[in-house]
């Protein structure tokens, strides 16, 4: 236990030290990184992502993944267009697509939970169904003229500062999220049954209910980050924030939460957050195209698994090795 | 069967253990089933449109199909050990690219060395693949989630806005996919024997059979002394080796490649895979069901086109096909072990 808490302290950081490299980074590759209006750009492409790796958290902290979290953002934006498009009010707009989002969030859960499938399974197939059923519903059309206080809303900022106004929803959720994990029985039984499923039941945890429900907050989650997307880009289009769930994924296990459940914090989720937004700007700001950033996210996904295990396995060589030297030397002395 | 020939003697010693008969009973219902169902969409079809099932168009199920049944082949492997490698687009892509880019900056290069190289690096990119999840402990959707998009990203970073064009490539190279042996195209030839050569490794070796067993029981498998990293290994090796084959293949087919060659494939190639009866929980499946599944998913893109329904039905579709069939193993499944428990009582 007390290496496990040496580890994540380590593992923290390691992050922080990434982050300050990213800065570096980024502050060389570009003289207009450091500008507040680009470290406001910064805030704003995290809206989304920001939103999402709560949820996302939330879920592997119980031993389940969800890979539909894109595809969810996408058709909620596009049946958000597609009804403004038919003109309905813009709040019937958004309550569908928030409705939209949450029912397929709640039809992961169900496959996962009542049918006993693999979240992973599940969510793959349904990455590509709820994709497939955004292409059905707008097509290769794109919906744009939204009000202006929408798109405001969507890449505005708090007046008098330079924060974007979904950055704020982050914060509010985030602080809901902390206190919720960290600091509630809640919190408790995530843990219990990401370290251990069926002691977790036993002890009378409603599993299966849990998860729905994480599942179901996911699809909200998802449903709200397309409200925004939405608004951000002025634009509700069937292949929006493709391949979102790389990112997402990515710095929730860069956080340093466990990808077999049952470990992980916020903060540490938090940091790393800001060091995959900085990084693809700074990346950005050097003129990569986005494909070619993700070289560098896929590359942080897979070390962000790897490190700790090869962490884990460097110590129990190292102790190996002392356990063998302190037994030579007791064997030689008791030969003396 | 053979055993019903048996006598009850020879039957208590050598008959499979009843979770091996009630697996393989699943496995040829299942690829029956496939076979009914593709009956089904072939009558269905056919009424109102005739020309579905016309020699030429059967031909056109099947040359699309043999690409992406190489590739379902390697996932196959990868998917019985319990595991799955999404990253086989990006590598088809990538492969695909730097093969017809071989011709374009060395014209006159020789078709076999631009094979070599392809394979060469499909090979290269499966076994990284493959030993972060066998050595590294990474789970397999962590790792080939990140090399599909790390893969893909080379893609981007060695094309550029670049494309290659007909022209670019020798019309030899293009012939590959063109090319008929007895009136068979060569495409479909390739798929046929790479799947025979696969499933009777599967089916008759010492190694097939470690497949299943890592996959089927990991725990047991280990205590029974089979190297799983090494075998997990292996797998990753061959699926990263198919596809870049696959790839050679794509750039001969379609002749016109850019970085976006082959996006999105690996659903279609999980979907063909889980459609065609194998676990995704590993350990039970076959090669013939995996291609059945391949098949079957290609006959309904046809149909789609046939019957005038839009493309962007497809992806959709291969999504709820990949849940539809991960529920119905699931409840067959479940029911079946229930019958046997009962029955063992």
């Amino acid at each position: 236990m007390r290496r496990a808490i040496r580890l994540i302290s380590l593992w923290e950081a390691l992050l922080v030290a990434l982050l300050l490299g990213a800065v570096v980074l980024g502050s060389s590759l570009s003289p207009y990184f450091l500008n507040s209006n680009n470290l406001s750009n910064v805030l704003s492409d995290l809206s989304e992502k920001s939103l999402m790796i709560l949820s996302m958290l939330l879920i592997i902290i119980v031993g389940e993944i969800d890979l539909s979290v894109a595809s969810i953002l996408g058709l909620s934006s596009v049946v958000l267009g597609d009804l403004w498009m038919h003109n309905a009010p813009l709040a019937v707009c958004i309550a569908a697509a928030l409705a939209v989002g949450t029912l397929a969030g709640f039809i992961n859960g169900l496959l996962v939970t009542a049918l006993g499938l693999p979240s992973l399974v599940v969510t793959l197939g349904t990455l590509a169904l709820y994709r497939g059923c955004a292409y059905i519903v707008l097509g290769q059309l794109a919906v744009s003229n939204f009000p202006d206080g929408f798109t405001t809303f969507g890449f505005g900022s708090i007046p008098g500062t330079l924060i974007p106004w979904p950055f704020v929803i982050f914060v509010v959720l985030a602080v809901i999220v902390i206190l919720v994990l960290h600091g509630s029985w809640i919190g408790r039984q995530l843990y219990t049954i990401g370290n251990n499923q069926v002691a977790a039941r036993f002890a009378g945890i409603r599993v299966a209910r849990i998860k729905l429900i994480l599942f179901t907050i996911s699809g909200f989650i998802s449903g709200l980050a397309g409200v925004i997307f939405t608004a951000r880009f002025s634009s509700a289009r069937a292949d929006n924030a493709l391949g979102f769930e790389l990112d997402v994924i990515t710095i929730v296990l860069l956080g340093g939460v466990s990808i077999f459940g049952g470990r992980g914090t916020l903060p540490g989720v938090i940091i790393a957050l800001f060091v995959v937004g900085i990084l693809r700007n700074a990346v950005a700001l050097a003129d990569f195209p986005t494909e070619t950033q993700s070289i560098i996210v896929g590359g942080l996904l897979v070390l962000s698994v790897l490190g700790p295990n090869a962490i884990v396995r460097l110590q129990n060589w190292l102790t190996r090795k002392r356990v063998f030297a302190t037994l030579i030397t007791y064997v030689q002395r008791s030969r003396t | 069967m053979v055993t019903e020939t048996m006598t009850t003697e020879q039957e208590g010693q050598r008959a499979p253990s009843a979770v091996i008969r009630v697996t393989r009973r699943v496995g040829q219902v299942r690829e029956l089933g496939l076979l009914v169902v593709l009956l089904l969409i072939f009558v269905g079809v056919a009424v109102p449109e005739p020309r579905f099932v016309a020699v030429n168009n059967l031909r056109d199920i099947l040359l699309s199909v043999a690409i992406i049944a190489i590739v379902v082949v390697g996932e196959t492997l990868v998917v019985l050990t319990r595991n799955v490698d999404l990253s086989v687009s990006a590598i088809i892509g990538l492969v695909a690219f730097v093969s017809g880019d071989l011709f374009k900056q060395h014209p006159g290069i020789s078709i076999a060395v631009v094979i070599a190289i392809g394979c060469a690096i499909g090979l290269g990119l499966g076994l990284l693949n493959g030993l972060l999840v066998s050595y590294g402990g990474v789970p397999a959707i962590v790792v080939t989630l990140g090399t599909l998009y790390i893969y893909r990203g080379l893609d981007y970073a060695i094309a550029g806005g670049k494309q290659i064009n007909a022209f670019d490539v020798p019309d030899r190279f293009l012939n590959l996919a063109s090319d008929t042996v007895l009136g068979i195209p060569l495409l479909i030839i390739l798929a046929a024997v790479i799947a025979a050569i696969f499933a009777l490794l599967l089916r008759y070796t010492r190694l097939g059979r470690q497949v299943y067993a890592i996959g089927s029981n990991p725990e047991a498998a280990r205590l029974a002394g089979i190297q799983r990293n090494r075998l997990v290994l292996l797998t990753f090796v061959i699926s990263g080796l198919l596809s870049g084959f696959a790839g050679i293949l794509w750039a001969a087919r379609f002749a016109t490649v850019d970085a976006n060659a082959a996006t999105g494939l690996e659903l279609l190639v999980v979907a063909s895979v889980v459609v065609g009866g194998v676990s995704i929980l590993g350990g039970s499946g076959t090669i013939l069901g995996a291609m059945l599944g391949a098949i079957l998913l290609a006959t309904i893109q046809d149909a789609l086109n046939i019957l005038n329904i839009s493309p962007f039905w497809l992806q959709a579709f291969y999504g709820a096909a990949i849940l539809l069939a991960v529920m119905l193993d699931t409840l067959i499944m479940r029911r079946l072990q229930r019958s046997y428990l009962t029955r063992r009582l």
